[in-house]
């Protein structure tokens, strides 16, 4: 079964026979991968009853509950990685959430959609209206992304949480690695990125 | 789907001898039993491959007893609603056994039982046991059975901490463990509920230092004592509302009789008289030592204590499911948490979730679809595996 081509990007940064924690998990697609293809080991944490049923059915461990609140019972250094896919935009506290990351794994690895792209800018700038884009579809009052970002921001949060940036994979519109300029200039360029962090 | 499900239909308990004065119990107190006869049931077919056995612990008052009925179609094994043909517990897929419990009273040998070195009951002198004393006797059963590993291993409460204690102690036993509202240690409040329960037994005249069968009376008032403060304790306050509120069993009844003061102090809420029958009901088929020896035992379980136990999980090849709800107050979420955290801590692949519930402890034995449809996935998800 072929992963979304943006899974992939992340699973490849994480290492081979990592004890992990995937933080809003959904249905379990990339934790199945890692645990299948790269030997891994951990948990996903997932509020929905569709998410966790989906990993059930896949046989991935999963704990149901508030992302925002799963790592808070977790050890200092109890897991390898915690990933944050697709998810930190949707957190109530992110900062708390990059210091929690920390604190319990050697590295994180957080992918995001960037508010900074060049065509959700223009969009404010011509409509004056909300941008959406297919990554972000929802009307401003529904969406379930109330944290957006550009990557700066994010890259600047990221500086004060105590981490560094380890590793960078902007992406093009087609959730696959943007190559060329938007390599170059990935704040105005890509429609998101993955990042590999580690403690600074 | 449950509703999808049918009812089995008749069933009976088998019993079988599976220690003896040559091949004894040794309990894990290091004293033996000489005979131990287990009642038990099975429903369903065991595999050519034996690899379809799903094994039921039951809770406290539980018995062999889990599924169908026994002539009377109205009168139905205690987790009827989720094994059966179609049902989560799937018997046209799987191959199910419920035992009573060693040191039960519904078959299976236990204080009540004679004591073959004296042709007595037992009653206090049974030996103390532990949760790996039961499953050191399940395990035998299963050789009985011919069957040397279960699919899964499913218990609500105190069948909950069974399994536990038995994936912890071989970690090759099942490929699944289920445990819904279960514990892996009782807290100072679930202690202090055990202790009234006891007290209430022990001081009772008619518990005659247990010996008290044969004598025409036995520690009745105690043991309902027992079962109603218990049952306070399965249900939440939110249930006891909805159930009863404050309704009255005869509103209009005339003021107390100044010639028989006490009557007003007799059942007048519907709670009362509830708890009344629940109490009274327990005394045919409940035994008042099978109580003392059941919940002492609960109180001391504590199997993440043992030193080698993170050892034996780092070991584990079974996957676990907890299941808590969120009214329960005597295993509360707090408990399965507990579990989890182990578990998880150890590598051990363990899926949890809170189900909501107004019904407190007493919903693990209730048919709730989201929590039936919680147990049917992790079973059917196991079902897919077991051949690879």
């Amino acid at each position: 079964m072929s992963l979304r081509p943006d899974l992939e990007l992340v699973a490849e940064l994480v290492p081979t026979g990592s004890k992990v924690l995937d933080v809003g998990c959904g249905d379990g697609a990339l934790l199945d991968h890692l645990i299948k293809s790269r030997s891994c080991r951990g948990w996903g944490v997932e509020l929905s009853d569709d998410g966790f049923h989906g990993c059930l059915a896949r046989g991935v461990p999963v704990v149901q509950g508030d992302a925002d609140r799963g790592l808070e019972d977790v050890d200092d250094d109890e897991v390898d990685v915690v990933i944050l896919s697709e998810t930190i935009q949707a957190l109530h506290r992110p900062q708390l959430a990059l210091n929690e990351m920390r604190r319990v794994a050697r590295r994180g690895v957080v992918s995001l959609p960037n508010f900074g792209f060049w065509r959700l800018r223009l969009d404010l700038l011509t409509k004056g209206r909300m941008p959406s884009s297919t990554e972000l579809p929802h009307a401003w009052h529904s969406t379930p992304n109330i944290h957006l970002c550009t990557l700066t921001d994010f890259e600047a949060l990221v500086a004060e949480c105590g981490l560094r940036i380890v590793k960078r994979i902007p992406l093009d519109s087609g959730q696959q690695a943007a190559s060329g300029a938007a390599g170059r200039w990935p704040n105005l360029l890509a429609s998101g990125a993955i990042y590999a962090l580690e403690r600074a | 789907m449950t509703d999808s499900g049918g009812a089995l239909g008749l069933v009976e308990t088998q019993r079988v001898v599976l220690f003896t004065e040559s091949d004894p119990l040794v309990l894990s107190s290091g004293r033996g039993l000489s005979e131990v006869e287990v009642a038990f049931e099975t429903y369903g077919t065991l595999s050519p491959e034996r690899d379809n056995v799903v094994f039921i612990c039951h809770a406290l008052t539980g018995d062999a007893h889990a599924a169908g009925h026994h002539g009377d179609p109205d009168r139905r094994g205690w987790w009827d609603n989720i094994i059966g043909p179609g049902r989560p517990v799937d018997t046209d897929r799987y191959f199910v056994v419920c035992p009573n419990l060693l040191g039960g009273c519904q078959g299976t040998t236990g204080p009540s039982s004679i004591d073959p070195a004296t042709g007595r009951p037992y009653g206090l002198r049974f030996p103390a046991i532990t949760v790996r004393d039961l499953v050191t006797v399940h395990m035998k059963l299963l050789e009985h059975l011919g069957v040397e590993r279960l699919m899964a291993g499913v218990g609500g409460s105190l069948g909950g901490m069974q399994i536990l204690q038995w994936a912890l102690d071989d970690p090759d036993a099942m490929a699944g463990a289920a445990l819904v509202c279960s514990t892996s240690r009782l807290t100072a409040q679930n202690i202090a509920f055990s202790a009234v329960a006891r007290e209430a037994i022990m001081r009772d005249p008619g518990f005659q230092g247990g010996d008290f069968y044969g004598t025409g009376r036995g520690p009745e008032l105690g043991l309902a004592l027992a079962r109603m403060t218990a049952h306070i304790t399965y249900l939440s306050e939110e249930a006891m509302r909805q159930k009863f509120g404050r309704r009255r069993q005869d509103p209009d009844a005339p003021q107390a009789d100044p010639d028989a003061p006490e009557s007003d102090f007799d059942v007048d809420f519907e709670v009362e008289s509830y708890l009344r029958h629940q109490g009274d009901a327990f005394l045919d088929r409940f035994d008042a030592n099978t109580y003392l020896y059941f919940s002492r035992m609960m109180d001391r379980f504590d199997p993440f204590a043992d030193a080698e136990a993170f050892e034996r999980m780092a070991q584990l090849a079974t996957r676990f499911l907890l299941v808590s709800f969120n009214t329960d107050w005597r295993f509360d979420t707090g408990h399965s948490a507990v579990i989890q955290r182990h578990l998880a801590r150890a590598g051990v692949p363990v899926s949890f979730r809170e189900i909501e519930s107004p019904w407190g402890h007493d919903s693990f034995l209730l048919d709730l679809p989201e929590y039936h449809r919680t147990v049917e996935a992790f079973l059917n998800r196991l079902w897919l595996e077991r051949t690879q």
